[in-house]
């Protein structure tokens, strides 16, 4: 059989918590985005094989391909013994590649070490993050722990493997050897099984790799790598990286219940033979995505993709595109629920919620889902009260990612007379939400959830754009499955990403400022591309919702009210484009720096209904 | 579809059940293939590396790491007491007067000397590690060195939740119904040793007072948040548990909040009271999860041990689901069909659902909020 194209693949996302599919064909000389399926992911007992979700899952894309094109021919997997997705496409049956993510079996882990907490260790920290791992705990010469607690530490935390920075190059050797030698004396065994060694990426000073060969070279798998901080004002993270999704894919995936099969599925027919295609750990390639986003239409950009168990932050800011990923181990909607409620607090959940609610109630409530984590809410309540704890998962997650995406720390700055009265350090954020240009939302609770409006709401309230920012959601969870994707074909990746995957919600607007309730907050005219024209002076405190269809611009002449900025600086008339969406553009004069919430109870509530209601958030017998 | 994969848990009067019993590191197995053991019976040994000492010599001494040697009393392996000179200078000048020394403070053995950091690491004894068989059962897997597996005949049943490692004992119910919450009265010295049984909810009080009264194991419907966040002293972020240690352990069948135990779960308990029982509350709800489980052996003759593999739970029409979330959580239904198109629910989540009799009213339930019970 030859072949000059790809016409039907499979991409699957093993999550912790299900198994996603979709079905991505070449049809009419484009590529698109047709069908989805999802099933439970079966990496526990009474299964514990990753195959037979991801078949349950493809079943499902069988059956609604078959319903689709009303063919019942239709088929990709075999009838015969265990059956397994067939490769490459035979006219009905069968497709021509299977690709795949995975974040099941709780990820890839790592334990990192530094000689300096916030120089090296930060920037192996970053390595790890940016490859997909949830990093267990950053180790450092200097992070004032004792040498015993150390190695107690490294002792209990059982990671799939190491990641050792420490030292520019050819800078003193001693106390990367040291963090060696406690790592040696620690004997750290690897979280699955026990019958190899641990993997140990060493990414430090190279004059002390001999040392560092001669320390720990019999006890752990060790592999050395090119050094993350040559110098102190470069970060080369690429090597270690490359590394680690290597080690990921022949060490710690061959570990995972089923994995060993699932690696022979991922295939391809690519130049008329069968290629294997590595798994990539889930944020890898949602990361991958990002970048592309950015770099494509040179923009800020802030991405979420909040699952079961974990919340993963991913931004790309100033003109060099610099591109950080953190994980919030413990903020997820299911597996983790439990743990916004311990890290937020009740009051901040119910500051979000529109109704009396007994506490214990809804405590109760949270607790049930986490031990019960595929559940989904069936009643409009528990659906308000789960996105409002999305807010907070969210608003903490992102918290944790604007203090660790800072510019590197320990570089020598040279100041002139007037960048001496400018504030800015070395390691300050640069995060930046007034330049931020696009936010994208991702993960089941805003992918899926019943209105876009409120997907808007969450992203909005969560995050507190200023300015002028774009809000959008990857439509039915897809960007990591177009992330692998884009390994064996940008074209098809690229296309369905603006085709089907990103759906523009629209854009938000948010005076920076606070001023007296009742006072013009902004005073905005906007000239629809209907020809008409909005114009209203809004107080503080309010919300707009103006429509504008998807894939249109409105022309907005934005005023802020005295003493705020709308993105032109104080007091400063802002002439700009805003872009249209399937919710519209939202007008937010609640207020940025601070955003503040009437502490009174009947207020609060009142408000929110205000704001549901504008917002078209909720159906209205909710919010009367 | 006419079915679809449901995750549920096990409740079943009989099952051939496989306990693997690992270390968690290589060490001595003390069980053979065939043996016959109790739950209480040793199986496997080991011991774990102590625990490390780091000190820094050459910084002790002020000398530059590449002197260590000239100083140092011992050998990397050798064997160390308390108190031994591990490193000594030459004294004031050279001779030998007013000498600095550095003692070792533990017993045990030397792990490593740098010459490149100065430090000398030093290991405590090594801690032993024994494992039990937890149920009685038959060794049917000798695994060399790390463990066996032992099976055996029971009556089995998985909670959904637990606190607190592993325990045995007589299995004794305090109340007359699964929807009755298990008063703090009701739990007397006779328990003492047991495993006692309540029903929709086991509040605080009553968690005390059979920790006073000496149970070992509570099994209940549902609990609540509250009290195991007072019980514990803080409030579980993510389902990691079974390593408390408060003297008691608690299995939930159901869920946080009062909720009926299934009828199914408290009569198969109640069946077997005053018999002896495994139980445990270990919980992990991530990565290869753990449920807590009861486990009740049953007399069995070897040919009954004819193990099968778990099947693959599958809802049909005709089958009884348990509804595990509002509305209707902890109903017991039947399904009618399972029609493929989504359906809008009242949240307006767009789901695949089921239709079941429940109470002899027909629902729409989305399929994520069953579980099935198997029959």
């Amino acid at each position: 059989m030859s072949k000059d194209r790809l016409t039907r693949i499979i991409a699957t996302d093993c999550g912790s918590t299900t198994t996603k599919a979709i079905l991505i064909e070449y049809v009419d000389g484009e590529y698109r985005q047709t069908v989805r399926g999802e099933a439970p992911t079966t990496v526990e007992a009474p299964l514990n094989d990753v195959t037979r979700g991801v078949v349950n899952s493809v079943q499902e894309l069988e059956e609604l391909a078959r319903l689709k094109y009303n063919n019942p021919n239709i088929k990709f997997l075999s009838d015969d013994g265990e059956r397994e997705i067939v490769i490459p496409r035979d006219g009905d049956l069968g497709v021509d590649a299977y690709v795949s993510t995975s974040s099941a079996g709780g990820g890839l882990q790592m334990m990192v070490t530094g000689v300096v907490a916030n120089m090296t260790g930060e920037s192996a920290e970053r390595a790890a993050l940016g490859a997909g791992a949830i990093v267990m705990d950053v180790i450092a010469s200097n992070d004032k722990r004792l040498n015993h607690e150390k190695i107690e530490r490294i002792r209990e935390l059982r990671p799939d493997m190491i990641l050792m920075a420490g030292g520019v190059d050819g800078g003193t050797t001693k106390h990367v050897v040291e963090m060696a030698e406690l790592i040696g004396a620690a004997d750290p065994k690897p979280r699955l099984g026990s019958s190899y060694k641990l993997p140990i990426i060493f990414a430090g000073n190279n004059k002390a790799t001999d040392e560092i060969k001669n320390t720990l070279e019999k006890k752990v798998d060790l592999i050395i790598a090119d050094n993350l901080r040559p110098t102190l004002d470069k970060e080369n993270l690429g090597p270690a990286r490359d590394k680690i999704h290597d080690i990921f894919m022949e060490h710690v995936m061959q570990q995972a219940p089923g994995y060993n099969k699932l690696m022979e599925w991922t295939r391809a027919y690519l130049d008329g033979k069968i290629s294997q295609i590595p798994i990539m750990p889930t944020p890898a390639a949602v990361g991958n995505i990002m970048q592309t986003i950015a770099k494509m239409e040179e923009i800020e950009v802030v991405g979420v993709d909040i699952g079961g168990a974990t919340t993963d932050v991913f931004s790309v800011f100033t003109e060099d595109y610099v591109f950080n990923r953190t994980v919030s181990a413990n903020l997820g909607m299911s597996y983790s629920i439990s743990n916004v409620l311990a890290s937020a607090g009740l009051p901040n959940i119910l500051r979000w919620v529109p109704f009396d609610i007994d506490e214990s109630e809804l405590r109760n409530m949270i607790k049930n889902k986490m031990i019960r984590p595929t559940t989904i809410p069936a009643l409009l309540e528990e659906l308000v009260l789960e996105q409002a704890i999305a807010k907070e998962a969210l608003r903490l997650a992102f918290i944790q990612h604007k203090e660790f995406a800072v510019s590197l720390k320990g570089v020598q700055q040279n100041r002139d007379i007037a960048s001496a009265f400018d504030q800015q350090t070395s390691g300050g954020s640069i995060v930046n939400m007034m330049t931020l240009n696009l936010i994208v939302g991702s993960g089941g609770v805003l992918s899926h959830a019943p209105r876009r409006q409120q997907t808007v709401m969450m992203l909005i309230d969560a995050y507190l754009p200023e300015g002028v920012t774009r809000l959008a959601v990857d439509s039915i969870f897809m960007m990591p499955h177009l992330g692998v994707l884009a390994e064996i074909n940008p074209e098809a990746a690229t296309e369905v990403f603006n085709k089907d995957c990103m759906i523009v919600l629209g854009t938000c607007v948010a005076p920076v400022g606070r001023i007296k309730p009742d006072a013009i907050a902004l005073s905005a005219e906007i000239e629809l591309p209907d020809g008409n024209v909005f114009k209203e002076d809004i107080p503080f405190g309010e919300i707009r919702l103006i429509p504008c269809p998807l894939n249109t611009k409105a022309k907005a002449k934005l005023k802020p009210g005295k003493g705020l900025d709308v993105g032109a600086g104080k007091n400063q008339e802002f002439i700009t484009e805003l872009s249209g969406g399937v919710v519209g553009i939202v007008l937010d004069t609640r207020g940025r720096q601070p955003f503040v919430l009437p502490t009174d109870k009947q207020t609060r509530i009142k408000n929110l209904k205000k704001w549901m209601k504008e917002l078209n958030a909720y159906p209205e017998k909710i919010l009367n | 579809m006419s079915q679809a994969y449901s995750a549920g848990l096990a409740v079943t009067d009989s099952i051939v059940l496989k306990k693997e019993r690992i270390l968690p590191l290589k060490g001595k197995v003390l069980v053979n293939k065939g043996d016959k053991v109790k739950s209480d019976d040793l199986v496997a040994e080991t011991s774990l590396p102590g625990n490390i000492l780091p000190m820094n010599v050459a910084n002790k001494l002020g000398i530059t790491p590449a002197q260590v040697n000239q100083f140092i009393k011992i050998k990397a392996g050798e064997q160390i007491k308390k108190g031994q000179i591990i490193a000594e200078d030459n004294g004031f000048l050279g001779l030998g007067f007013f000498k600095s020394s550095i003692k070792s403070p533990i017993e045990g053995e030397v792990e490593s000397v740098s010459t490149l950091t100065g430090q000398v690491m030093l290991r405590e004894p090594r801690i032993p590690v024994q494992i039990k068989a937890f149920i009685d059962g038959i060794v049917v897997e000798v695994k060399p060195e790390e463990g066996v597996v032992i099976e055996n005949k029971s009556a089995y049943i998985q909670g959904i939740f637990g606190i607190c490692g592993e325990t045995n004992g007589l299995i004794k119910i305090l109340v007359k119904d699964p929807s009755e919450t298990l008063k703090p009265e009701l739990i007397t010295a006779e328990c003492k040793d047991k495993l006692i049984v309540g029903g929709s909810l086991t509040p605080i009080e009553s968690i005390l007072k059979a920790k006073e009264m000496g149970v070992r194991g509570i099994i209940t419907g549902g609990i609540d948040d509250q009290d195991i966040k007072k019980l514990l002293g803080y409030d579980i972020g993510v389902a990691i548990t079974g390593h408390e240690n408060l003297g008691i352990t608690v299995l939930v069948t159901e869920g946080f909040g009062p909720i009926k135990m299934a009828e199914k779960t408290f009569n198969l308990l109640k069946s077997f009271e005053g018999k002896q029982a495994s139980m445990h509350g270990k919980t992990q709800i991530r990565a290869g999860v753990i449920r807590p489980e009861v486990i009740i052996p049953l007399d069995f003759e070897q040919k009954d041990l004819a193990y099968q593999k778990p099947k693959l739970p599958i809802l049909e029409p005709g089958q009884l689901v348990r509804i595990i979330r509002q509305p209707g959580f902890g109903e017991i239904g039947k399904i009618t069909a399972l029609p493929e198109a989504l359906k809008n629910v009242e949240s307006e989540t767009n789901v695949r659902i089921l239709e079941a009799e429940v109470n002899g009213q027909k629902l729409v339930i989305p399929r994520a909020n069953v579980e099935l019970i198997e029959q």
